[in-house]
């Protein structure tokens, strides 16, 4: 049997557009989680770094060497951990790994990425480079993908259009009680249909921003945690899947295999199923993904998470909240640290520390999903004794 | 349903695969679906296909056009389905419109994205309504 895993501390630096580069802000994200966990640099015996593109992105490559260096962390052992947009997902699982085979007894995991000083062209350009050379010569984006899926799962279900753009005015409203959101500010309805078209059906508010940020967690075995402090959260299960990286070869459009394998593994894991679940943090970089993954990890049937939706249950004092942090719409989505930072919600939601967002849960879920739904990474996470 | 060739013209064709389960894809891949051999090839710029789905695309990265109509359309070629992605000649379309591949010298300017201009091919075939 593995060693059970503790996570003893997070930060995360505000999302947004920030000044720093890359080595900045994983420096700032590293540096508070240390604080957090209030353990010393020296202690660190693994540092994993979740970034999908910091070489595309500045010309910035070997960071997590010199974020050892900056973390007063040498001689850890670094890695760089690339898995897309769920490279924060992996780096947890990474970690996970790192922990329970014994390898390390301290290890640290930061995600980050820089990313507003591109256009918004130049950005989705360097994001729609892990599509295949059929899709890619088409000019195909992540964001197009979206709305392809999105105009299939209306029309196959016979979901209204509104009930994608609630689940934007759900994000919003919950991220301005986040002080790290990108956007602390509601949106109603109406703007949110009638924004600009940006992938048909979907519109300005259906997608995520680009974003500066970065996320750090700690990772140790559950007894060197107890060393540390009596608040600690446990790993209890997770899982990865990969799908083919050609979307249009999947059998259906509106599900995403690597959510489903990834999700059975984590229930597997943990003990849990879905009913257990408490609160959710799942991959909303467009507002078609919510659905998606709602149905992928059998919080709804297939066709049907539209109907939750429009029912409440998944706001923050419905049956199942999911992003109580605004999740990546509103609070922002800087590739490598997305993944990470939904740690951070769930890790504060299980210890009961997330102040005004906090929701009655003893066990969290987060879904990170890389590429449109090509790798995924479904993390549960629940309070130690 | 086929439809007259225009390799008269000389345009590259469509590739898909088929493989030794009778399956088909859309690229070509070392290996089927069941990890079975490939034994074939199909030009499905012979073939019509139905819309699956679509979008109109207006926030398109450098060298796309602007805005860009894409689809996932469905061939059915001798009781196997096959699909495939690629840019429409106009959004008067509807999911479930019959339409027909025409070739495109450049979908995109090679020169204007990230990827290197040399490692992959950037001519293709456009869907458009069929006759």
């Amino acid at each position: 049997m593995s060693t059970n895993v503790a996570v003893i501390g997070a930060s995360m630096t505000q999302f947004g557009q920030r000044e720093a580069w890359i080595q900045g802000l994983l420096a700032e994200a590293g540096a508070a989680c240390l604080d957090d966990a209030g353990v010393a640099p020296d202690a660190v015996e693994h540092l994993y770094v979740s970034n999908m593109a910091s070489g595309e992105f500045e010309g910035q490559t070997g960071v997590p060497n010199a974020l050892a260096h900056d973390l007063d962390c040498l001689p850890a052992y670094t890695q760089r951990v690339d898995q897309t947009s769920s490279s924060g997902g992996a780096g947890m699982y990474a970690a996970w790994q790192s922990v329970a085979s014994g390898a390390s007894e301290m290890t640290l995991l930061v995600g980050g990425e820089k990313m507003t000083h591109r256009s918004t062209g130049e950005a989705t350009d360097v994001i729609a480079s892990l599509t295949h050379p059929v899709e890619y010569k088409h000019g195909v984006t992540l964001p197009s993908f979206a709305g392809l899926t999105a105009r299939r799962y209306l029309d196959r279900y016979d979901a209204p259009r509104e009930s994608l753009g609630k689940v934007a005015v759900k994000n919003h409203e919950n991220g301005v009680d986040n002080p790290h959101a990108q956007f602390q500010k509601e949106v109603d309805l109406e703007t949110v249909l009638e924004s600009p078209i940006v992938a048909d059906p979907l519109r300005l508010y259906d997608f995520c921003p680009i974003t500066d940020g970065s996320a750090a967690l700690m990772f140790c075995p559950e007894s060197v945690a107890k060393e540390y402090t009596d608040e600690y959260a446990l790993v209890s299960g997770v899982g990865g899947a990969t799908d083919t990286h050609v979307v249009h070869e999947r059998a259906e459009p509106t599900v995403m295999g690597g959510v489903v394998e990834s999700g059975k593994e984590a229930y597997e894991m943990s003990g849990y199923g879905p009913e257990d679940i408490d609160v959710a943090e799942l991959h909303d970089m467009f507002t078609i993904l919510e659905f998606l993954q709602m149905e992928g990890l059998d919080f709804a049937e297939q066709g049907a998470a539209w109907e939750l939706v429009e029912e409440g249950k998944t706001e923050c004092d419905g049956e199942l909240p999911i992003n109580t942090s605004g999740g990546l719409k509103s609070k922002g989505h800087p590739l490598g640290a997305s993944g990470v930072a939904q740690g951070y919600e769930i890790y504060k939601q299980v210890l009961g520390e997330a102040g005004p967002r906090q929701v009655d849960a003893d066990v969290g879920l987060a879904c990170n999903v890389g590429g449109f739904g090509n790798c995924v990474i479904t993390t549960i996470m629940e309070a130690g004794a | 349903m086929s439809r007259e060739s225009d390799s008269a013209a000389g345009e590259p064709a469509m590739a898909a695969a088929r493989y030794a389960d009778g399956s088909i894809t859309y690229p070509p891949h070392p290996l089927g679906p069941d990890g079975t051999e490939r034994t074939g090839t199909i030009d499905l710029s012979e073939h019509t296909a139905t819309v699956v789905t679509w979008t109109t695309s207006t926030a398109t990265p450098p060298g796309v056009r602007e805005p860009n109509h894409l689809a996932i359309v469905e061939f059915e070629i001798e009781d196997e389905s096959v699909r495939a992605l690629g840019q429409l000649t106009t959004n008067d379309i509807e999911i479930g419109d019959e339409v027909q591949p025409v070739y495109a010298e450049e979908l995109r300017d090679p020169e204007a994205g990230i990827r290197e201009p040399a490692s992959q091919d950037w001519d293709g075939y456009r869907f458009e309504p069929a006759d």
